[in-house]
């Protein structure tokens, strides 16, 4: 492992504090989104775009500031604008930064049935292998964010990354590095909800926002990614965040007892097949005149 | 339905005619195709066999096309077969008296048409599965489309296409254990079309007689 990769402890010949002292790096990492602190400026989205080295492409214009309806396969980063009338009669425009969630129990990972297409690594980051993807798409139905995004060319399936490959070697992804405000965050999951907490015990105390909280979902073991919402109990207006994602159910029903009623019925009926052959055997018909006249014996 | 000579000059009687052989092979083969690339994304166990396959990009692939294929040949079997797969009143004895025919005690079994109660389970258990694997095999096909409002449609399609799929595993599994090795002759009859009169007398009695009695009309 590299030098930068590991967390820093002492440093010889350093003057001053050591980068990053206190807070832990490698282990369960997580990306904070304060929304409220968000001004829409989509710095966010060109720098995922020019780490990951996609060229921005025609996209449809829906009267409103977001760059295209969701995300597509070569653009994983799209903060979601919304118009939210409030109680009051006034209005909110909802700002959210929208890519992959990285479960805790990710949807797509269960869905998918190709050997090593899509891998959670220990730090929580889920990341898909295009070299193993076969192109099923099962991905896409498991995900409860719809995140995963076919490719035509590629005929593979495509999502954020958590910029695994900046994340490994000690750096931040490309998007928190962007972001002007500062309403990205990246670190320890513990940290990031400590600071997430606190960001919105503040908004609720200081700022108006009585229904302020986190968005960490406990339906998918709680996610990777995090958000500062000023209304945690509607999640709904700020495009279309599920207020209580799951794994569909019928993935869920589908990958544990349908597969283990299924396994025992095929082999059940092999060896039930076998067992009947040794008990009665074949029907063989001996051929005899009455047979020509079409007698019954 | 045009009538062919069923009653061969070798003595012998045909069974299939070669039309219909073909069709039953183009639904054999697609659906062993499916059979065999279904179960490798069905169990991690078995992924093996995609690769064996030519890799499970290609399956993956290729899976649809083998179930548009098979959807033909049950489209093509229902326009053949259709009528003679009705359900009469007369299956009901059939079905009471089916513990005999497993323990091959057939002599007591009620007398047969062109296709025994059994066989039409098999036919009607394959089109209606098959309808609906086609249905979701769809969904499947290009999930990528279905739009984020519709996604109970590919929920359903996840969970009912295997279900349907296991269901034509288990009618299968019977069809190719009795078409092969319980059913001596059986097979004879879907690769070359014909069987021995005695076979004919045996598992279809009322169909043989109907042969019979055509072949008198016609001298």
């Amino acid at each position: 492992m590299s030098q930068v990769s590991n967390e820093i402890r002492r440093i010889s010949g350093h003057a001053g504090s050591v980068p990053g002292e206190g807070f832990s790096r490698d282990y369960d990492v997580c990306k904070l989104i304060d929304t409220t602190t968000c001004i829409g400026c989509k710095a966010c989205e060109v720098a995922c775009l020019e780490w990951n080295g996609y060229s921005f492409s025609e996209t449809t214009f829906d009267n409103s500031y977001q760059t295209m309806p969701e995300t597509s396969w070569n653009y994983w980063n799209l903060i979601k604008f919304n118009e939210h009338e409030r109680e009051d009669g006034t209005m909110q425009l909802l700002m959210r930064k929208d890519q992959c969630m990285h479960c805790e129990e990710p949807g797509c990972l269960a869905a998918c049935p190709a050997d090593g297409a899509i891998v959670q690594y220990a730090n929580g980051i889920v990341d898909f292998q295009q070299d193993h993807c076969i192109g099923c798409g099962y991905c896409i139905t498991g995900c409860p964010f719809n995140i995963p995004k076919f490719s035509p060319t590629a005929r593979k399936v495509f999502k954020c990354t958590l910029c695994n490959d900046r994340v490994t070697q000690g750096l931040e992804p490309a998007c928190i590095k962007s972001c002007p405000t500062g309403c990205l965050h990246f670190g320890s999951k513990t940290d990031m909800k400590e600071l997430a907490e606190n960001r919105a015990a503040q908004l609720r105390e200081h700022s108006g926002f009585a229904n302020a909280g986190v968005y960490d979902p406990a339906g998918v073991g709680g996610t990777h990614v995090i958000y500062v919402l000023h209304d945690a109990t509607n999640p709904e207006a700020y495009g279309g965040l599920p207020k209580n994602p799951t794994i569909p159910v019928t993935v869920r029903l589908w990958k544990t007892p349908l597969k283990w009623l299924g396994n025992l019925a095929i082999i059940g009926g092999l060896v039930g097949v076998f067992a009947h052959y040794l008990r009665f055997g074949p029907k063989i018909v001996e051929e005899d005149e009455k047979d020509k006249q079409g007698v019954r014996q | 339905m045009s009538r062919e000579p069923y009653l061969l000059p070798n003595g012998r009687v045909l069974r299939y005619s070669y039309r219909e052989r073909l069709v039953h092979w183009l639904a054999g083969v697609s659906y062993v195709y499916l059979l065999l690339t279904g179960l490798a994304f069905w169990s991690p166990w078995l992924f093996w066999i995609a690769v064996v396959l030519g890799g499970a990009t290609i399956s993956r692939e290729l899976h649809p096309w083998f179930g548009l294929a098979f959807v033909i040949a049950v489209v093509m079997m229902d326009r053949m077969w259709g009528k003679q797969m009705k359900e009469t009143p007369a299956d009901k004895e059939w079905w009471a008296a089916v513990p005999h025919y497993v323990r091959n005690e057939d002599e007591q079994m009620p007398s047969a048409d062109r296709f025994n109660p059994g066989q039409k389970l098999l036919f009607w258990g394959f089109f209606w599965n098959g309808l609906l694997l086609l249905l979701t095999g769809l969904i499947l096909w290009f999930p990528q489309h279905i739009p984020w409002s519709l996604r109970f449609l590919r929920y359903l399609a996840v969970i009912v296409h295997p279900v349907c799929a296991l269901l034509t595993i288990g009618l299968f599994i019977i069809h190719v254990y009795m078409g092969t090795v319980i059913e001596r002759g059986a097979f004879g009859s879907v690769i070359r079309g014909d069987v021995s009169r005695a076979w004919a007398n045996r598992h279809h009695h009322t169909w043989y007689q109907q042969l019979l009695r055509d072949s008198e009309a016609r001298k």
